[in-house]
Order: structure tokens, then C-alpha cells, then sequence
């Protein structure tokens, strides 16, 4: 208890306590000799690109021109031999090569909140359990103190960002709705000798607070909360939201877009440690004029997906860095009156990249025939993989412990992922190291 | 203008007039009931409910906290019933209040207002139907609530409710507690018996059964044919043009066969599905014989043996009133083995509920006219130990967080001196309805089970010290609460005993008011400095303006704010 009233809560410590870290991961980007001696070192990090709405396959990364699903989709070679995707893609079919793909992706939900909720933590939304978000297990799982600021982090989204469920609402993504711009709240209002005036006199109250209250004060672990907030609004580390000192051709190669931003911000998150990241790229849910729509976000992703990975490779953090992109659930084989496509949960795309997982490997393949209308038998890709196996794999490769349980608030034991991760996904070496 | 451009126009100024009249409706102000008026044939209700308590504790070997004082436990009340703190207008009438017994007359005075019906309405329909958006057109959750709200006002009794939402039929928008059923529709495929089955239990039995749904509950008595047999209950619901009914037929599409509608379960690997036939856990007998499917389930649920059913209620609306539920999960209570378990204390609430018209405005004054809901939160002592084993048995009030809607409701009344309610000017009460989901968006809503306990989270203090919210709030401009203080308050003294009252809802302590009118002090001095006359100059006035900003800021982010105590 009287630890509790000694913590106090005071910014000039908290600045001191940043002052003697040493700043190991301080602003700009390191050198490539540093990266390079670090590499092997650093625990992964996990970079989510979501496709909200329900990226179309069929106009991204699984093609099928010429044929009655295909549209007025057009493919192109990629650097992978034998691989082609959708012409909306010339950047990225460009690092084909250097990516697996998964052409067979299945979920369950064909809603988007129920979609959205399975596929970003890999159980069915239940009514009495919150599941934690992949990025939120990770954070969890792979804490690292030299980082003052949030490990997990949601740039550019909306509704339905990653929470911390069952895990404790302080494992919600930190949510930043303009990347690059501004990051709400992080600055005072007042000058720093009024914030000074203003913190002491909350010290004071909150002393008086928790003086008469043993134990029950110290738990609500109100004074712990704002001593890190006010850490946090005063970290060398908070530049990385920031993009003013960035080059103008760098910005302009991630696109000039919110999206862009984010993904740009992303990768120098992973710099500073932040252990999980989710950029969220809206407007993919094309009920009508599927083709055009598509297109639109396609554009946007293309140039930022394409010079994430450029730099992520030239700053060699990609080996230590998993790029996931990744939707909700796909769209209908068959164009709808409105030229729209439909949910489409039997089989949909995503792209992994970096962080352990195999260069230029496709799994999957998916009919380009329609199935035949109101038929009862469902048609199916091959080589299906599903959402908690993928999800598996990711933690394998991250080195955590998919396999552990935890006894969540309502006594129930639930394992991180509700499957084994697939070995084939993966480099040989973090292969061999599976058991289940 | 294209006809597609004109009905989206008229959308529009639709929505914008029913904002305007939901917003704009006048009603006269609630009056303080007199002692004459108050029923008190709750009193013998509150012996018996203190009774099973003090014993209670007596079995713990425990001496209870003392006695909270009345603005503490007003301040519980005006947060548990209206969602937000009393206004230093509310307060300054009930000081004026010297009788013995205002905190009684005024709890019914809360209960009177339309706040407590419009936040409770809430309250229930969020058990109900969860949070999530549900399908477009067929669930109307602003129906739902208005439904739910008169109904609280009329009080009508809570067995009346259940069956109405269990067995209604019609439309979502004239017969709004069908909304229960029509909540747990899916696009294209029709109701989810199995979201019905586990809300019924969850609402109205307090008994987590979802996980039966899949297999056997692994610690209780529930097993996966027993969610399947009340499933079925809800298998013959169909939501059709003329709203919901229960069909006994039904024509298959393809082969045009008319056959009665049967519950049917596909197993994994099977061919053909089976017929489950509807099936109650416990206490069959119970179970009418005639009537639909949904009614006969109504029947059961409410029949007046059913000790689960007032049991779910009594822990709900406690958890309701104190933030924390007096068996928690809230609706994961003990499964009782066989009827004769002894009685605990949510059987004592359910009994004297039931027997007094099952009235939730009857139980919600029950609980807060209890020894715990008027005890103090803090103790004059320091062992760690024993407060732990007080907190653990009700021996103390617990500090529970406000919720999200909770922490805006009191931000938002702290920046006003007058009542923000349904009198407010319009445009108060437009800034109050976009500021509340503005905030609720960046502070992060509460999920289904909105009495989850959880610990602040970083962004949300950051929010609090920070945010747009925190900043419009603790100006001190002529129409803002901190300013008024300022400005009218007169000796430095009275206005830190005024901020505290609005933000805090207490006086401060004697330590507090020094430390805080020396600041004020300290400030007029180095203006004072710093100017060549002794008349309040322009720039000492925003000094001291400052001040109470700060001082506005310092209260709102105190752990006295964020906590209910």
C-alpha cells in the first residue's frame, strides 16, 4: 500500500527513466550494419495489411481470365515463374518471387463482422468469450521493454480493430486513424510547466484516493496507467509516427495515400520494436461495379505493398518481419446484375511475406467454372488451408507457443491457435522446429 | 432532381426531424416524491435483505465499512441510474434537502425521470440482443429500446416482459419485443436457433449454456442435448412480411411437400439430418401443454418455481446498480443441484422481487436501500488483508470503473452546472447525443458483457488528459461549468469546493482545499507581480482561469472520477 502512494505519479522521473534507457532503437533508421548485426537477434515482428470489406481473388491474386468467373480481369506474368496475378498489380508482381502465396484460403463466416472477427483472431465470434486479435498474442506473447510506446497498433482503421479479448483490454491495438498526420492525444495541450503543475496536483489527489482504499486502489492500477501515459507522450520513440523528415520520393513511392502512410509508418514501428501492426486499407466490399472497385484499392495497395517489402528488405528487417495481407473473406465466382461480387467465404487470397515463411511458393488452386446455381454440393479449392493453421504457423514462426493454453476469465482453457501450424509454409530450417 | 437524390433528401430531413422531436420533446421536470408518497411496504423487504447480509457477515467475522454519507451514495445512484453524475444544480437541491430520509425520496425521484428509463432501456436491450448492428431493416434496436424504456416507466412486472420477448409475434416496429427474436436473424438463412437458445438462458436464467452447444458444459450440469431441446423451441419462429410468427408447416421449395416444421440437426459426416424434439433441463413439469412452442418455453422460463428466473434478474440488476455482479460472470451463476440448496442472497432479492409484483423499479430500490449499496469504500485503517476479505464478501463498497457511456455521461454533466436532461436546450443535447458516440468510438465501447471488469487501458487515460473531450470541458467560457464557477463563485475557497462538488460529487477534504487554494493563491501573487495595480487585470483573470482549468483537469483524470466508490 504505501508502495502504492510512493509510486506517485511524476513526468520528470518518467522523462529520467527514458533519458537512462539509452534509446537503443533512437530515430532515424539504423545503419545497415547495425540492422545486419541485429537481425538474427531481434524478435519478429507482424505487419497486417487488411482488406476491408472482402478483397475480390479473382481481380487481385487469383486470376482466371477468359473464364465464366474471371470478369474483365486480366493477368500478368510475375517474377515467380509460372505465376501470374491480376494486371491491378504490377508492383507486386514484381516480388512474387519472394512470397508465399495462399490461393486456398477458407473461412467459415460470410459476414463482415462475424468474417472480420474470425479471420483476425482465428476462433468464431462467441457471445460469452472475446478472442484476442493474432497481433494482440503476439504483443502479449513477445513484450519488450525497451519500447515506451504501444506494441500494437492499428493504423488507419475503423470499427473492428483488434482487440485484446480475453487477454485484457490493455492488448487493444492502439489506434492511430491518420497515420502519418497527427496521433491523437499524445501531445499536451499546455506547456510543459503546466503539465508539471497539472500531474503534481493529480499525484496529490490520487494519493488521497488510494491512501484509504489498501489494496483495492492500487488494483484499479489508475496511477501505473497514466505514469506510462505520460511516459509515452514524452518518447524519443513517438517519431515514428511522424513522417515530416521522411523524403518526398519515399512517400511517393508508398502512394499518395492514407493507406501509403500507414504502411510506410508501419515499417518504421517495426524499427523502434512495436511488435504488431495493422493497416487497414477500406473499400473493398464492391456489391456493385466489382471490377472498378477493385481497381481503385488495388491501385492503392500495389505501389505501398510493393515498396514495404523494398524496404523491409533493404533495411534487413524482413527476415524478422512478417507482412500478412490478408482480407475478410473473398467474392462470389459470379458477377451479379449490378456487376457487383458477392461474400465469398469457400476460398480467398492472402500473401505472406518475410519472417520465415518460403519465397515463391503457391498453395492452392481454385475452380474457374461456376458451380451451378442453388446446387447443394459446395465447390472447393484444393490444397485448402484454414484460417487457425495459417494463424498457427505465423506464431510458430514468430516463436510463440501456438500450442498453449490459457485459462481465460470465464475458466475455460483455449489454446492461442485452434490448430497445427503447416510445416510446408515455411523455411526448412523453422520447419524441422515444429511439434505439436 | 433524380428520384433516387429525392428519396435519399427526404431520408434525411426525416431522420433530422425525429432527431429534432426525439430531442425537442418538453417534459415537466421530475418533483421529489414526498414521504407520504413513497411506498413503504418495501421496508419489510430491505429488514429481510440486511438481515441475510449482516448475518453474512457475521459468519465472516467481519465488521462491515461505516455509513457513506448521502452525496456519495447519490452520486452512486445518479451513475447507476442515469449514467452520469449529479450537476452542481442537482446538488445544491438536494443540500437544501436537510429531511432524514432525502436520499430515499430521492432515489425516487431518479427512478421518476425519463433518464433512468432512456439508460436503462439500454442497459437491457445490450443483454438482450448484444451489440452487434444486426440485419438492416428486420431488427430495430431504436424500437427495441423505446419499447423496453415504457416499459420501465409503466414498470411493468418483469414475467410480463420475459414473455412477451420470448413468445411475441408481429412486426419489429409495432410490436418491438419481437426485436429479441429478429436480432438473431442471418442474411439468407433465417433465425439462429442456437443465438436464441443461448440469449434465453443468458438473460433470463443467468446460465451460460453457449459452450453446450458444441459439447457437454465441462463444469455444469448442461449438456449438448439440453441446448438442443431448447433450441428447438425456437425452431417453428419465422420472420416473415407480416413480422414474427410460428409456423407448424412449412412447403419445401424444390419438391412442393407440405410438412409440420421439425428442429433438425445435420451432424458432421451424417447425410440426413435429425429431428430434435424440444427438451427443458430441469423441472419438465412446469411446462404447459398447449400454446406455441415460444409460449409454452415463455411459461416455463417464468413459472413461479423457478428459482433461476428471479435469481438471473436479482444478479443483473445488482450488477447493474454496483458496476460488479454479486455472483460474477453476471449471468454465469451456480447452477443450483436440486431445489433445496440453501438460500443465498440473490434468492432472498428474487423471493422479495416475485413477491412484490416482480417490478424492476421494486428490486432496483431494494438493492439500493441495502447496507452494502450506502457503505462507505474506504476505511480508516491500512491492513491490505482484511480490506481484500471485505471486498471479497461485501463488506465494503467496490470500486468499480465506470463504464464508457458512464465516463462521458459524467465528463459531459461536469462541464455544465445545470441538469443536462431532457429540458436542455436543444442544442446541449445534440452536442451531448455526438459527443457520447464520438468519445464511446475513441474510448472503446463496452462489448456484450458490458460488466466485464477491466482496468483502464493507456490510450483511454490518454484520451482523458489529452483529448478534444477533456479540453471543450475544462474551458472556463460563460456557458461552461469550470468558467460559471469561476466566475460566480466568489472567495478561492468556494470555488475549489464547487469543482470538486460538480466533477466529484463530494466536498474536499480539508488538506485538499488548502492545496488547492494555495495554488489559486500562489497564482494571483506572481500576477500580481507582474502587474502595477491590485485591480484584477485582464491577464490575472486568465491566470486564474488557468487554474481552474487545471484544476478541472487534475479532478477529471483523479481516480475519484474514473471510479465509482
Amino acid at each position: 500500500m504505501q508502495n502504492t502512494a510512493q509510486q506517485g505519479i511524476d513526468r520528470r522521473r518518467a522523462l529520467g527513466v527514458i533519458a537512462a534507457s539509452g534509446l537503443s532503437f533512437a530515430l532515424p533508421a539504423m545503419s545497415a550494419k547495425a540492422a545486419s548485426r541485429r537481425s538474427n537477434e531481434r524478435p519478429k515482428s507482424l505487419i497486417t495489411l487488411w482488406m476491408n470489406g472482402g478483397m475480390s481473388q479473382l481481380e487481385t491474386w487469383d486470376p482466371h481470365p477468359g473464364s465464366d468467373s474471371g470478369g474483365e480481369t486480366q493477368s500478368i506474368k510475375t517474377s515467380q515463374p509460372g505465376l501470374a496475378i491480376s494486371d491491378f498489380l504490377p508492383q507486386m508482381a514484381e516480388h512474387m518471387h519472394g512470397v508465399t502465396l495462399i490461393r486456398s484460403l477458407t473461412s467459415l463466416e460470410g459476414d463482415h463482422a462475424r468474417g472480420a472477427a474470425y479471420v483476425k483472431t482465428g476462433y468464431r465470434l462467441e457471445p460469452t468469450l472475446v478472442y484476442p486479435a493474432l497481433g494482440a498474442i503476439a504483443a502479449h506473447q513477445l513484450p519488450d521493454p525497451k519500447v515506451e510506446i504501444p506494441q500494437h497498433v492499428s493504423l488507419g482503421g475503423d470499427d473492428g480493430f483488434p482487440r485484446g479479448g480475453y487477454l485484457g483490454n490493455e492488448w487493444d491495438a492502439f489506434r492511430v486513424f491518420e497515420p502519418g498526420r497527427s496521433v491523437t492525444n499524445l501531445k499536451a495541450n499546455v506547456s510543459d510547466s503546466r503539465l508539471g503543475k497539472r500531474t503534481a496536483g493529480l499525484d496529490f489527489l490520487a494519493k488521497q484516493f488510494s491512501s484509504s482504499r489498501p489494496t483495492a486502489a492500487k488494483n484499479t492500477l489508475h496511477e501505473d496507467t497514466v505514469e506510462r501515459a505520460l511516459k509515452m507522450m514524452s518518447s524519443e520513440q513517438l517519431k515514428a509516427f511522424e513522417l515530416d523528415s521522411v523524403p518526398k520520393e519515399v512517400l511517393s513511392a508508398y502512394g499518395d495515400s492514407r493507406f501509403g502512410r500507414g504502411c510506410l509508418v508501419a515499417r518504421r514501428l517495426v524499427e523502434v520494436g512495436v511488435r504488431s501492426i495493422e493497416v487497414s486499407l477500406n473499400g473493398f466490399d464492391t456489391h456493385v461495379n466489382n471490377h472498378d472497385g477493385q481497381k481503385t484499392q488495388a491501385d492503392i495497395l500495389d505501389p505501398a505493398f510493393a515498396t514495404l517489402l523494398t524496404e523491409l528488405r533493404e533495411h534487413d528487417l524482413l527476415e524478422s518481419t512478417i507482412v500478412l495481407c490478408i482480407s475478410e473473406f473473398g467474392r462470389t465466382q459470379r458477377v451479379n446484375a449490378a456487376g457487383g461480387r458477392d461474400h465469398w467465404p469457400n476460398w480467398f487470397s492472402c500473401v505472406a511475406a518475410g519472417g520465415g515463411f518460403r519465397e515463391g511458393l503457391v498453395i492452392g488452386e481454385t475452380p474457374a467454372a461456376l458451380a451451378p446455381p442453388n446446387s447443394k454440393q459446395k465447390p472447393k479449392p484444393s490444397d485448402p488451408i484454414k484460417i487457425p493453421e495459417l494463424y498457427a504457423t505465423i506464431m510458430h514462426a514468430m516463436g510463440i507457443d501456438w500450442n498453449q493454453e490459457i485459462i481465460t476469465p470465464i475458466g475455460r482453457p483455449i489454446r492461442f491457435a485452434d490448430a497445427d501450424p503447416v510445416p510446408r509454409l515455411l523455411t526448412d530450417k523453422l520447419a524441422a522446429g515444429i511439434t505439436s | 432532381m433524380k428520384p433516387l437524390a429525392t428519396a435519399f433528401c427526404i431520408v434525411v430531413v426525416g431522420l433530422l426531424l425525429m432527431l429534432v422531436m426525439k430531442v425537442g420533446a418538453i417534459e415537466a421536470p421530475v418533483k421529489v416524491p414526498t414521504r407520504a408518497a413513497i411506498e413503504t411496504d418495501i421496508d419489510a423487504s430491505i429488514s429481510r435483505v440486511n438481515g441475510w447480509l449482516r448475518q453474512h457477515w457475521s459468519d465472516e467475522n467481519l465488521e462491515p465499512a461505516e455509513r457513506a454519507d448521502d452525496l456519495t451514495v447519490y452520486r452512486r445512484l445518479s451513475l447507476a441510474l442515469h449514467g452520469t453524475i449529479p450537476s452542481l444544480e442537482e446538488i445544491t437541491a438536494f443540500q437544501s434537502d436537510s429531511s432524514n430520509d432525502r436520499i430515499d425520496r430521492w432515489l425516487m425521484k431518479l427512478l421518476d425521470d425519463p433518464r433512468f428509463s432512456d439508460y436503462f432501456s439500454d442497459r437491457l436491450a445490450r443483454v438482450l440482443t448484444g451489440t452487434e448492428e444486426g440485419q438492416f431493416v428486420i431488427f430495430r434496436r431504436d424500437r427495441l429500446r423505446a419499447w423496453l424504456s415504457d416499459q420501465l416507466q409503466a414498470d411493468v412486472p418483469w414475467q410480463q416482459m420475459t414473455t412477451e420477448l420470448i413468445a411475441g409475434d408481429g412486426l419489429w416496429t409495432s410490436r418491438p419485443a419481437t426485436n429479441f427474436i429478429t436480432a438473431a436473424s442471418i442474411d439468407d438463412e433465417g433465425i439462429d436457433v442456437n443465438v436464441l437458445a443461448g440469449r434465453t438462458a443468458r438473460a433470463f436464467l443467468g446460465q451460460r449454456i453457449d459452450c453446450a452447444q458444441c459439447h457437454d458444459h465441462p463444469f455444469d450440469s448442461w449438456t449438448q442435448s439440453d441446448f438442443e431441446g431448447l433450441a428447438a423451441y425456437f425452431a417453428q419462429a419465422r420472420v416473415t412480411a407480416g413480422g414474427v410468427t410460428d409456423r407448424l408447416q412449412e412447403e419445401d421449395e424444390e419438391t412442393k411437400k407440405v410438412s409440420a416444421i421439425e428442429y433438425r440437426i445435420v451432424d458432421p459426416g451424417a447425410d440426413e439430418g435429425r429431428v430434435v424434439p424440444t427438451k427443458v433441463p430441469f423441472h419438465e413439469e412446469w411446462m404447459p401443454d398447449t400454446g406455441s412452442r415460444r409460449q409454452q418455453l415463455a411459461a416455463w422460463v417464468t413459472h413461479p418455481e423457478n428459482r433461476r428466473f428471479e435469481r438471473a434478474i436479482a444478479n443483473r440488476m445488482w450488477g447493474l446498480m454496483f458496476g460488479r455482479a454479486w455472483s460474477d460472470p453476471v449471468d454465469d451463476i451456480a447452477h443450483p443441484q436440486d431445489d433445496t440448496e440453501p438460500e443465498d442472497l440473490l434468492d432472498v432479492l428474487g423471493q422479495e422481487f416475485r413477491s412484490n409484483g416482480g417490478r424492476l423499479k421494486f428490486l432496483i430500490r431494494l438493492i439500493a436501500q441495502s447496507d452494502v449499496f450506502r457503505m462507505k469504500s474506504d476505511v480508516s485503517w491500512a491492513d491490505a488483508d482484511l480490506y481484500d476479505r471485505m471486498d471479497e464478501t461485501w463488506a465494503v463498497y467496490p470500486l468499480v470503473r465506470l463504464r464508457p457511456e458512464q465516463m462521458i455521461g459524467a465528463m459531459f454533466q461536469a462541464g455544465h452546472t445545470r441538469t443536462v436532461n431532457h429540458n436542455s436546450n436543444m442544442f446541449v443535447r445534440f452536442t451531448k447525443f455526438f459527443n457520447e458516440n464520438d468519445f464511446l468510438k475513441e474510448y472503446g465501447d463496452a462489448t456484450d458483457d458490458e460488466l466485464l471488469q477491466q482496468s483502464g487501458t493507456i490510450p483511454q487515460a490518454l484520451l482523458r488528459m489529452n483529448g478534444q473531450f477533456t479540453r471543450e470541458f475544462t474551458q472556463t467560457g460563460a456557458f461552461a461549468a469550470a468558467g460559471q464557477i469561476l466566475q460566480f463563485s466568489g472567495e478561492d475557497k468556494v470555488v475549489v469546493q464547487n469543482c470538486f462538488l460538480a466533477c466529484l460529487t463530494r466536498l474536499p477534504a480539508e488538506e485538499e482545499r488548502e492545496f488547492f487554494v494555495a495554488q489559486l493563491r500562489q497564482r494571483k501573487t506572481e500576477s500580481e507581480a507582474t502587474v502595477e495595480t491590485a485591480e484584477e487585470t485582464e491577464e490575472e483573470l486568465r491566470s486564474r482561469a488557468q487554474i481552474i482549468q487545471d484544476l478541472y483537469w487534475m479532478l477529471f483524470n483523479s481516480p475519484g472520477f474514473s471510479w465509482n466508490r
